[in-house]
């Protein structure tokens, strides 16, 4: 049981709960062991706020930062460090975005993914059934 | 003087009804915390008849402003020194929070006295604030937080979708023990 995510001045975190649901911060500063200071200006997005820890979920992501950096400085580290490319590659994010492109098809739409589903899972179960033989 | 959840700072200033005799008596002001005007006006009056002969029915507010934080975007230790009365007596205290305004720190005090001494609201007395430099921090458990390169894992965690289930909804019961370990 080794921890690879800790809660530190730089951390690249996703909010899961309240306005800012689904929207990347960073951790600027420490308020205590129940909360922190993040900042959504890097990620576009979730203002500066005090967070509770249950509220954000830590990423493999960090940047370099000082303590209670404003915006312009987490642009400029979010960019040297890859982060937005990086987070945009890892299959949380993937998943992510799957799963809101699922939620938005129609009816139609969802009717051809399980058209393919059937035809990708029939096409699974041909090849299986040679090696079979 | 009862509190409800987030406190505020207002400046109160108030003094005696004008009389005939006296056309203009002195004016006074407080600092103080209180989740609304009318409980801010409420304690103005509480403190100032302590200290002068004066009450609300012969007395009148002048003005009641909300304070407002201009800085509420970095994190700040403030020292806070109170009196407050305990079942057995009267005590005064030094404590410290972290936070983004004074506001916050004094809505944690009040939260930390109810939860740690059964203190109600109405038994405590704020006698003095103070934004503290991090070498002024005395207390520990502050003292943890203000130093420059501190990282800490978030063990056990309940998964947020587990939380705030309703009760005997599908979610209530499960053979499959939560997992509460996360990198």
């Amino acid at each position: 049981m080794v921890f690879e995510r800790y809660v530190e001045v730089g951390r690249v975190a996703l909010v899961n709960y309240g306005d800012s649901k689904g929207e990347l911060v960073t951790i600027v500063d420490v308020v205590d062991g129940n909360k922190c200071l993040v900042d959504g200006a890097a990620a576009g997005g979730a203002p500066r706020q005090v967070i509770s820890y249950s509220r954000i979920n830590l990423t493999d992501l960090k940047v370099a930062l000082g303590r209670g950096a404003k915006g312009k400085a987490q642009k400029a580290a979010w960019k040297a460090a890859g982060t937005q490319a990086a987070w945009d590659s890892s299959s949380w994010a993937k998943r992510l975005a799957n799963k809101k492109t699922r939620a938005g098809l129609n009816d139609f739409s969802k009717f051809k993914v399980m058209c393919a589903k059937k035809s990708k899972s029939a096409a699974v179960a041909k090849k299986l059934k040679s090696y079979k033989k | 003087m009862t509190v409800a959840g987030v406190m505020k700072q207002f400046q109160v200033v108030g003094r005696k009804a004008p009389t005939e005799e006296v056309a203009n008596p002195e004016a006074f002001r407080i600092v103080l915390f209180a989740p609304n005007a009318v409980i801010a006006k409420s304690k103005f009056w509480y403190f100032m008849h302590q200290f002068r002969k004066m009450k609300k029915s012969t007395g009148e507010i002048l003005d009641v402003v909300e304070i407002v934080e201009k800085n509420t975007s970095q994190v700040k230790n403030y020292g806070i020194w109170i009196r407050y009365d305990s079942r057995s007596g009267t005590h005064n205290m030094y404590r410290e929070y972290r936070d983004v305004a004074l506001t916050g720190a004094v809505t944690q005090l009040y939260d930390e006295m109810a939860g740690r001494h059964r203190t109600r609201p109405r038994s405590i007395q704020i006698i003095r604030t103070a934004a503290l430099k991090t070498e002024d921090v005395k207390r520990v458990d502050m003292l943890q937080y203000t130093s420059k390169d501190q990282k800490f894992p978030l063990p056990h965690r309940v998964h947020q979708a587990k939380r705030g289930a309703k009760a005997l909804s599908d979610r209530t019961f499960t053979t499959v023990r939560p997992t509460t370990f996360f990198k």
